[in-house]
């Protein structure tokens, strides 16, 4: 029901096409590079937002999917045409998203905060015991014939194809559903509303576009292991990205994901011994000091109820 | 507007928090066409009944047979796509949805839901229906409290429900509104619509309700047409001690 014109979406495609062109005008295999992570944070970022933006459902899950997604075509990649592979990670990136959502989409939003985290951390051990008793191995070599200039493109139309489909969210039935969900749940289902169908769809949506992220960007480690591929700190950087950016909004967690990586950049080639550390004060001076992107967020979970200025700026910003 | 048939037959229905019983073994009926009061002092089980009735609550005993099938411990998003749709106490909005898009809510997840142009069509006249015709675009927020109830009752109304469920839907109002608010459910009624109402308004309930269920405690203490209900020395000892005057 949200009038959001074709226009946004065309003239989203139109810079993702300019985007496209760059390795064609630079053989900057840096700033390739960097683009590569732009992209690949700003998938994540939206995806995560796709689900938690309405919903408000915090997840810490993100590099769950991701490592799967990594760790599909680090086994597979070599045994199977890749878009098999890729058939293969998102089948199971999907299927275990199902298995938690219906598990914890009934709790409320704190436990499903705790419980995203302590999949992922399960899901990384898991691995990790699987290679050191079954396969004998703690790392995997990725060879494969894929050029970072394909995996550049290929994240690209990845992000194109997200775009759309957050776009089609925005304007379907399940999206009202889900805007109705986020701002009060009894509400939502007094008018006939599936709650926990509507955020079972999107949570399993969300995850699907994360797994194929990091079975896209497999190829780019050439040596995975369980550590690299299911680091936490990923799973935060992602929802730091996107409430900076503003979770609310189809644009938002671009506006998060570019600024963060790019300061994530700097701070790891500048000073690699402290970027936890500075990892770590960046977030805090952004929550601290950025109020519009973090604190309006967190208020708006905090205090639904508060209606004042905030709402109008929200509505306008989402039927934009 | 067929008198007899029953549209809800509740019988049995428990509920308790704890130690306390707050609804117990409650026996209510309503039939096809009809406007019940369920009244009480506060705390007497009035709203709790209609969260069981609703699907907000699981009963933990009692039938709940709502035309003609069983409801009970049914999840609320079932009930209401069987035809049973509410107000609430305190009105509760999506503050930043307009109130077209509010009463879009009511439209698209019925059974038979509406969705893009006939939702929109649709949702303006029922907006117009309760005297918001020119407030489509504005956001629910920003409301007045009485048009606030207005687009509830407009969003209540969208699930084309069998059975109404008010929860103090005239409370608060003043003398003015109340009286329109009165004329607005009478209209409604006139439609052919089933109304459960909880009320404190007596002004309202004398107005409106055919029969009344009296509770106290959690348990009914009183049944019968309004003026007999309201008339029976346990009801008047049940409000007493309250700023209520029966």
């Amino acid at each position: 029901m949200k009038l959001s014109r074709p226009r946004s979406l065309i003239a989203t495609f139109v810079v993702i096409a300019i985007a496209a062109t760059l390795p064609l005008a630079s053989s900057n295999d840096y700033l390739l590079g960097l683009s590569i992570n732009l992209v690949q944070y700003t998938l994540m970022a939206t995806a995560w937002a796709l689900f938690s933006g309405p919903t408000r459902y915090v997840s810490l899950a993100s590099v769950a999917f991701y490592g799967i997604g990594a760790y599909a075509v680090a086994v597979l990649g070599d045994k199977l045409p890749m878009p098999v592979v890729f058939a293969v990670a998102v089948g199971v990136g999907a299927l275990l998203a199902l298995l938690v959502g219906l598990a914890t989409l009934r709790l409320s939003g704190i436990y499903f905060v705790i419980f995203t985290f302590g999949l992922a951390e399960l899901v990384r051990q898991l691995v990790t015991w699987y290679e050191v008793n079954i396969t004998k191995t703690i790392g995997r070599y990725v060879f494969l014939d894929i050029t970072p200039r394909q995996i550049y493109w290929e994240l690209l139309v990845l992000l194109a194809a997200l775009f759309a489909f957050s776009w089609w969210v925005k304007r379907s039935r399940l999206g009202l559903a889900l805007q109705v969900i986020g701002e009060d749940e009894t509400v939502a289902r007094h008018v006939a509303i599936d709650v926990t169908r509507a955020k079972l769809v999107l949570f399993v949506a969300s995850s699907a576009f994360i797994t194929l992220t990091g079975a896209i960007m497999a190829p780019r480690w050439t040596y995975i292991d369980p550590a690299i591929s299911f680091n936490a700190v990923i799973s935060f950087q992602v929802v730091i990205m996107a409430l900076l950016g503003g979770a609310g909004s189809l644009f938002g967690p671009v506006a998060g994901a570019i600024p963060m990586t790019l300061l994530f950049e700097f701070l790891s080639a500048k000073f690699p011994n402290y970027f936890s550390v500075l990892l770590g004060v960046s977030f805090m001076v952004i929550v601290y000091f950025v109020p519009d992107g973090v604190a309006a967020a967190v208020a708006r979970r905090l205090q639904r109820h508060k209606a004042d200025a905030q709402p109008a700026a929200e509505a306008s910003e989402v039927r934009a | 507007m067929t008198a007899s048939a029953l549209l809800l037959d509740v019988r049995g229905l428990s509920r308790s928090f704890g130690g306390l019983r707050a609804v117990d073994s409650l026996d209510l009926t309503v039939a096809q066409g009809e406007i019940v009061g369920l009244l009480g002092p506060n705390g007497s089980g009035k709203t709790t009944a209609m969260n069981l009735i609703s699907g907000a609550l699981v009963p933990d005993a009692g039938t709940i047979v709502f035309d003609g099938h069983e409801i009970q411990g049914l999840p609320a998003f079932k009930v209401a796509r069987r035809g049973v749709a509410r107000s609430f106490q305190l009105v509760r909005m999506p503050a930043s949805l307009t109130c077209l898009e509010n009463v879009i809510t009511g439209l698209a997840f019925r059974p038979r839901g509406l969705w893009g142009e006939p939702a929109r069509v649709r949702g303006r006249e029922l907006l117009a229906r309760v005297g918001l015709a020119d407030k489509a675009d504005t956001l629910a927020g920003a409301l007045t409290y009485i048009d606030q109830k207005r687009l509830e009752l407009a969003r209540a109304l969208a699930l084309e429900p069998k059975l109404l469920l008010l929860d103090e839907w005239l409370a608060g109002l003043n003398p003015t509104e109340l009286h329109d608010g009165i004329a607005l459910v009478r209209e409604i009624r006139g439609t052919g619509m089933t109304i459960l109402l909880v009320e404190h308004v007596m002004d309202a309930i004398r107005a409106l309700c055919d029969r009344c269920v009296v509770m106290s405690a959690g348990r009914k203490i009183a049944e019968g047409p309004t003026a007999e209900a309201l008339a029976n020395p346990l009801v008047l000892e049940a409000y007493l001690g309250s700023d209520e005057h029966v």
